[in-house]
Order: C-alpha cells, then structure tokens, then sequence
C-alpha cells in the first residue's frame, strides 16, 4: 500500500476525468502527433504509400557516409562515456572519497552545459588560436590544423559530454543493490576488488548497459559538438546533414530531410528500445529493502584517487573553460592576454551594443522562462491524473512524454516544422518563421523534465493525504490547488528549473527553426563562431555557462525540500 | 433505521477475492468493529464505504440514500463521511488548525464560524493551543487526535476509523482508546472500526464484525462472540483457547449438549437445534478446572506461564497429544504442579454447523 497515489483501480471523477483527457490531449498534440507527421512525410509524402523518397535517400553515398560516421562517433563516445561514467559510479557510491556532493556536482557539469559551450571551450584551449595555450607558448604553429576537427575530437567531446548519462543509470543500479548480497560475500572472504567483479559488477550490469544505450543515443542527436568540430573539417554525420541540406534548399526539400530524419529517429528507437528492453531485465529478485551500498576505505589509495579525479576534472573542465575565459577577455584573437590587455568589453558588446547578442539573450530567457512555467503549470496536473491510472496507462503516457526528449532534437525539429509550417486551423496564419514555433517545439522537448520530478514527487507522497481531502469534500481542482500542488511544489520548480537552463541553452532545436528576429543564444554563438569572431562568441559561451553555474546552484537551495533524484547533480 | 447498510458486497482484485458476500446492518450510532487478520478484506471494506474502491457487486446505503451499487457510485468527496486515516494523514504544509477546518474551507464556511468549530474541535480532543502547531511538531498521539478533531468538525455522521492505533506504542493505545470512547459520545456518529487487536476490538465496540477470507464469519456484541462463536475461524481469531474435536451424543432441550471428548462424557453449551454426531467444541480456559485423578482425563504439561497473579498451564491431552488447552490458575497453586494434571471441563460450546 505504500505505491502512493498508484492505488489499483482507483476510482476517477467527472472534474479528473475532463483533466485527464485535456491533458492527455495535449501530451498527443505536443509529442505523438508531430513525430507521426515526420514519419508519414517520410514514407508516404502525399497521403499514399510511396517509399521513393525514403529509397533514394539510402541510395545517397553522402547519406551512408554520414550514417557510417555518426555511427562510429556515437561507438566512440558511448565507449568513453562507459569507462568513465562507471569508473566514477563505483567510486562514488563505494567508497570513501571525500568531498563526494563536490566531486558529482562537477563530473555533472558537462551534461548541463550546452554542448556547443562546450565544444567552443574546447576549440579556444588547443588550436593554433589558443590565448591560453599562446600565453605560455604552446600553441600550434598558424594555420596547421585544429587537432580536434574530425571524427577523434567529437568522439572524444561525447564521450565526456554523455559519462553523466552513464553515471546516472549506474549509480541508480548500485543503489539498488541489497547490502547483504555484498556483506555475505565479504564474509565469505572476498576482498573488495573481487567483490566488485564477481557481485556487484555482475548486478549491476543491466543498469551498465542501460546507460551506454542512453549515451549512444544521446552522442547520435548531438548536434553542437559535430557541428564545431566537424562542418570545418568537412566531417558530416546525419543531424549535421539534416542540418545542412535544409540550411542550404529551405523547406522545398522537406520531403528529403524528413526521410533522413526518420532514419535517425530510427537508429535512435533501436538504442532506446534496447533499453526499455534491458531495463526490464534487472533482476527484479534483486530488490532488497536494505539497499545502503557499503562504503570502502580506500586506506592510502584515498589520497591517490582524489588527486586523479579533481586533476580529472582541472583537465577535462577548468582549463577548457579558463580558455573560453581567456578568449573573452582579450579585446582580438591573437592578442596575449595580460594585465593591460584584458578588457570586459567583448561582454559589454555581445550584452548591450550588438543587437543580434542582446536579442538572442533576451529571446532564450523568455523562451526558456515561458517553457518552464508553462510546463510545470501542466506537469502538477498531469502527473496527478496519471498517477491513479493503471500501470499500463502510465507506462504509455510516459512513452509518449520522453520521444521529443530523446529522439534527437533534429528530429524534433524537422517534425515542427512539418506540424506548423501551413497556417494553423481557426487563427488561419503559420508559426513556422516566428518566436512561436520555438516555444511550441520546447514545450514538448523539455515536457518530460517537468513531468518526471512531479511524478517522482507524488510517488514519495501518502495516498492517504489524498483520501483526506477527498473525504473532506474536496474536488479535484480544488485538491491539486490545496493538498498536491504545495507538496509537490519544490520538486516541480527544481524541475522547472531543469526546463529553464536546458531550453536556455538549445542550439538543435533552434538551429532548424530560428529566423531573423527570433535567434536564440545557441544559435548566435554558432553564426558567431562560423563568422569568425571568436572573442565574442566565447563572451557569449561565458554568460551562458555563468547562468547555468548559477541557476545549479540556486536549485541547490531547493535540495533538501525535493523528491529524492530530481536534481541529477546532487549525490 | 440502519444508519449504514451494506448489501452483498462483492469486489475482487485479480484473482483475489477481497470481498465476498458482505451484509451489514448498523445502527444510527452504533460502534461496530471489524475484526481480521492482515490482508482479510477489512480495510477494502472500509475504502468501499468511503467510496475510495468501487464495489464489483452488492450496495451502500447511508440511511435511505444509496450512495454504491445499481449502477450508482457516489464520490468519496460528496459521501460526507469522516475517516481516520492509520496514517493519520494530516497535509504537513497546514497547521493544525487548518487541517481540521480544510472540510469547512471546502463548504465555504464563513470564516467565523469555522474559527469557532475548529476550535471547539481542538478543545473537545484537548488540544486547545495548538492551533498554529505544524504536523511534524506533533507526537502520534496527537496528530491522531487532531485526525478524530477534523471528522468531529466536518460533523461526518459516519465515521470510519482504519487501525487507528497500529501506529501507537501499547502505552498511548489504552489513552487513545479513551479519546476514540469520548469522540463517540460527543459526535454520536455511527463508528465503524477496524483492527486485527481483538483486545481493541472487544475491549470499545457495541458489535464486533469477523472477517477473514474476504467474508464476513460473525456478527456480534463481544461477549457472545467470545460465549457463542459461530465457527472454528471465530473461537480460534477471537481469544484464548482451544477447539477440540469430540461427539455430541446427547441433546437436551435447554441449550445444552452432552459431548464425548477426551475419553469422557461432559455437559457444554450448544445452539438450539444442535445434531447429534461429529462437532467442533470451542474450549476457553476458564472452561477447564484442575480435578482428582478420578474425576477428570490426564493431560501432559508443556508450558506454565507465569503472568503475576495468574498462571497459565498449557497443556495436552494423554488422549490427544496434537491439541493444546489453555487454562489460567492462581499462581500460589502453580509449584504443586507435576509433569501431568488432570483436567475436567466444567463448560464449553459446540461450534454449529
């Protein structure tokens, strides 16, 4: 009885059962409808059944070679990611590593930070423009090739963008892991090493996969990264070749890109299905009330473990963003920074003189703000009517809600497009080249951000507060805005956070919808970067990581009052 | 006129029959306990008359109004009833105060009057000055009062009540069983209780109701569950003692029986009408005396049990060795005692059916 709201059978009224459809609707209208579209314009572009277009599209040389190549980027990456992610997890969870909370918060930082900020910080530390790398003369001679442009450097990018993805899902599996399987086979004489490869490994191995699936899907949608790293040098993977060929024919070649698109989409489902599949595959005999895993000394490894991660984590975080950071601050690229060189004036151009920059900023944040508080406005209710549905309802509305979120954003994009590029029934104009098609679009992009702390949160919550003001003659409006909406209130602003700091910092989504007036900061950056002006660009990659940094740690104040696993960074 | 009316009540969950059967009548005012093992139906029982589950079969009826059944189901938000959750279930963003005027809040009361009941609410539960408390500054014993203050101020006709004290520690129960005996007498609502503690349920209600299987097996005041049960179920859930098989060999006209048990005949209680042949005899320990040699069966001891003033012997029958009686004797008498007594049995009952 203590599965929460998620009463079997649990009895639905009138006021629930209008919600419920309304709601239930428009999670169709924002995640399920768009997505059909993508696939019938792809399959069956005028109504009939006519796969030509879908056949001649895997008939392109350039299409398998992108396929070829997003493929074995995305290999890359979900190796590196699973080395690292997992490497991590059984530090964390098993042992005594000091200064855990600091440790997670920055291995994490990567996920939360865009990735073309972070591909950016990455160009400016090496490459032969490096103002860091200059400052103690180890840049590469000018005009020799930057080392990361190519299939090593993106692999290499996604590998550390998506091990948080990886640790997640592992540390999730360890934490269900019952103490007494290990503590019997420390009693059998087993030393910790062993441990952890003949019990806990093993274990917790479906939750190992599970991760590397969701990394594999996450590097195939990246578009930031191949976008830096890879258009300059000529290296196409399918999102950038969606993105180009639509970039470069407009919407008359719609047909086409949607057939690229659904067979992204398919790659990706494969990843996801597996997944799903792998997931229900943890053992369910291992589900132990006493889950506390144990926590090892490491003796005098300890000192030794610390050093690796934080030099880690100084290498892979703090010098690429002090490069970012050093770029900014000088007034041209290739001027030293020093004292008397370093200027705020790039911050001061890209904020307030340029209007392009001042737009963007201005635009994501309403964007990002609209987003999220619409978003946790419809989450409360959703996942209060979801959660005295059966199981099987549940399970499928969640479906539902996490395709836009995990279908690559290309995907997505071209999907909205197709939705809303003809005018709109009743109001009679289009969204397609307005602010609005954005917001639409992130609305059902960053749905299962808001969703999913709601959901955990009520989960947590005693069915019978519910019953109480049920008995009490509450109905349901009036429930949701007295008894649910204040309990759930912490989880659903951290997730609304969530929604904020993701949608402020897009660039796939937004890259394939913007248009002049409704440029986003993510798609600034990008025109910034292919113009050249790398010292604004960086000023631009720096206020978006400060306002990230910052709204982390503003939803850390919320910590203690969320639902357990809402904020991702917090141990 | 039955303040609650139950009328074959049938709900299963999968292949689990939860309910099945189940007829009740209580009266306006009445105290009723149902009494059962975990898992036996009870506590769906109860969300059926909330109205928190939907009965597969049968009808509700508060009074004349039929609130469940014949296509019927009314909401638990429009049933008016009053329940105290094991929970206890008090919203922790409320006070205390606003916990128990939330039913009023939701009547539109006007802001006066509902400071005046949910005040006479806290003082009739004594816990006048804690109106500004948050739930989490409670002890159990209080937030359960502030759980019976909130049905005492939305006025609820009936109340139910779903193991109000499994959350208590033995101490504060006997407390709590006094506040629930007040909170009785002060809303004059129809009570229904339920509990697997039989002394709980033996100890406060008018009638107790056992239930086991999802089915209910007896309905009755306490004392006569304890005297008369109805079946093996109810002799074995309810109190001490033990069920034997014997003979009824003789019937008399009073209420009596002889039986042949133990290798001898005795004189017990039986139902009106009770057959003569096979029977299940329900012995309690106050049942079994301690006699001569020749005047009662051998029985070998297997425990004593020292209870202060009481003891109690448990024992089995030379005749019987798998059955175990209970009898209670005064402690001064317990060191005579050898490895076997002799035991007669000076009343019993023969379960019918």
């Amino acid at each position: 009885m203590t599965s929460a709201l998620a009463l079997p059978r649990a009895v639905a009224w009138r006021g629930e059962r209008v919600a419920f459809a309304l709601l239930l609707a428009l999670v169709g209208l924002l995640a399920l409808v768009p997505i059909a579209r993508l696939a019938q314009e792809a399959i069956a572009p005028h109504g009939r059944f006519d796969p030509a277009v879908f056949a001649s599209v895997l008939q392109s040389r350039a299409v398998w070679r992108a396929a070829a190549n997003t493929i074995v980027v995305a290999i890359g990456g979900t190796a590196l990611a699973l080395a690292l992610g997992t490497a991590f997890a059984l530090l964390v969870t098993l042992t005594d590593i000091g200064a855990k909370k600091a440790l997670v918060f920055c291995f994490m930082m990567p996920l939360m930070i865009a990735p073309q900020v972070t591909a950016l910080a990455w160009i400016n530390l090496f490459g032969p423009n490096s103002t860091l790398l200059r400052a103690v003369g180890l840049a590469p001679a000018p005009g020799s090739p930057h080392p990361l442009y190519g299939a090593g450097g993106i692999a290499f990018l996604l590998g550390i963008e998506q091990a948080p993805v990886v640790f997640l899902a592992v540390r999730a599996g360890m934490r269900a892991l019952p103490r007494d399987l290990v503590e019997a086979a420390q009693s059998s004489g087993a030393r910790p090493w062993r441990i952890v490869r003949t019990v806990v490994l093993p274990l917790a191995m479906p939750s190992v996969a599970a991760g590397a699936m969701l990394a594999f899907v996450g590097c195939i949608g990246n578009f930031g990264i191949p976008a830096f790293l890879g258009i300059p040098a000529g290296f196409t993977v399918l999102v950038t070749l969606i993105y180009q060929r639509l970039a470069g024919f407009g919407t008359g070649v719609l047909s086409e890109v949607a057939a690229l698109s659904l067979l992204l989409a398919l790659i990706a489902l494969f990843g996801l299905l597996l997944n799903g599949w792998l997931a229900r595959r943890r053992d369910v005999r291992v589900t132990a009330l006493v889950t506390a895993a144990p926590s090892w000394s490491l003796g005098r490894w300890r000192g030794t473990a610390e050093t690796v991660c934080w030099l880690a984590i100084f290498f892979v975080l703090v010098l690429p963003f002090a490069a970012l950071a050093a770029t900014a601050l000088v007034p041209a690229v290739g001027v030293a920074l020093r004292a008397g060189t370093a200027t705020l004036g790039n911050f001061h151009f890209v904020l307030f003189d340029y209007a392009a920059t001042r737009r963007a900023f201005l635009n994501s944040a309403s964007l990002a703000a609209g987003a999220a508080v619409l978003l946790v406005i419809v989450s409360v209710p959703l996942g209060y009517t979801l959660a005295g549905r059966r199981p099987s309802v549940r399970q499928f509305v969640g479906f539902v809600a996490e395709l836009p979120y995990a279908l690559p954003g290309v995907v997505l994009a071209i999907a909205m497009i197709l939705c809303l590029l003809r005018p709109l029934p009743i109001v009679g104009f289009s969204l397609y080249s307005t602010i609005w098609i954005i917001l639409v679009a992130y609305l059902s992009r960053f749905l299962l951000l808001a969703l999913r702390p709601v959901t955990n949160a009520l989960r947590q919550i005693d069915p019978s507060l519910d019953e109480a003001a049920r008995m009490s003659g509450a109905r349901f409006a009036r429930r949701v805005a007295t008894v649910i909406m204040p309990m759930v209130a912490p989880s659903a602003v951290a997730g609304g956070m969530l929604v904020f700091m993701m949608a402020f910092n897009e660039l796939t989504v937004s890259a394939l919808l913007w248009s002049a007036g409704s440029e986003t900061v993510g798609v600034v950056l990008f025109s910034l970067e292919q113009a050249g002006d790398a010292v604004s660009a960086a000023a631009v990659a720096v206020i978006a990581v400060v306002v990230t940094l910052a709204l982390m740690l503003l939803a850390n104040a919320f910590a203690s009052r969320t639902a357990r696993g809402v904020l991702p960074w917090q141990p | 006129m039955a303040a609650l009316t139950l009328d074959r009540i049938g709900k299963r969950f999968g292949h689990v029959e939860a309910l099945d059967d189940v007829s009740l009548q209580v009266a306006d005012g009445e105290f009723v306990a149902v009494l059962g093992p975990s898992g036996c139906g009870k506590s769906t029982l109860l969300r059926v008359i909330a109205g928190f589950e939907r009965a597969d079969r049968g009808a509700v009826r508060f009074g004349e109004r039929l609130v469940s059944g014949e296509g019927v189901h009314v909401p638990p938000e429009d049933r008016h009833v009053g329940m105290v959750f094991q929970s206890y279930a008090l919203w922790p963003h409320m006070s205390v105060a606003e916990n128990i005027g939330y039913p009023l809040r939701v009547r539109r009361l006007a802001r006066r009057d509902l400071a005046r009941e949910v005040d006479a609410a806290l003082a009739a539960v004594g816990l006048a000055g804690y109106a500004d408390r948050r739930p989490a500054q409670l002890s159990g014993g209080q937030r359960q009062r502030v759980a019976l203050a909130r049905c005492l101020a939305m006025k609820a006709r009936i109340v139910l009540l779903d193991e109000p004290l499994a959350n208590l520690d033995v101490q504060l129960r006997a407390r709590m069983l006094a506040e629930i005996a007040a909170f009785r007498k002060l809303s004059k609502a129809t009570l229904i209780y339920v509990t697997h503690d039989q002394s709980e349920a033996l100890g406060v209600a008018d009638r107790v109701a056992v239930m086991a299987g999802g089915r209910l097996h007896q309905v009755a005041a306490p004392a006569a569950l304890y005297r008369t049960p109805s079946d093996g179920v109810v002799s074995r859930f309810v109190g001490p003692g033990a069920v034997a098989r014997g003979e009824v060999t003789k019937t008399f006209a009073n209420g009596h029986a002889q039986v042949a048990l133990f290798g001898r005949e005795w004189q017990v209680r039986s139902a009106p009408g009770q057959a003569r042949g096979d029977a299940e005899i329900c012995i309690r320990p106050e049942d079994l005396a301690i006699v001569a040699a020749e005047d009662g069966f051998a029985a070998q001891v297997q425990r004593v049990l020292y209870q202060g003033g009481r003891t109690v012997i448990e024992a089995a029958p030379a005749a019987e060795p798998d059955t175990t009686l209970a009898l209670s004797i005064d402690s001064s008498g317990a060191g005579a005692l050898g490895p076997t007594v002799h035991l007669a049995l000076v009343d019993g009952w023969v379960i019918p059916g």
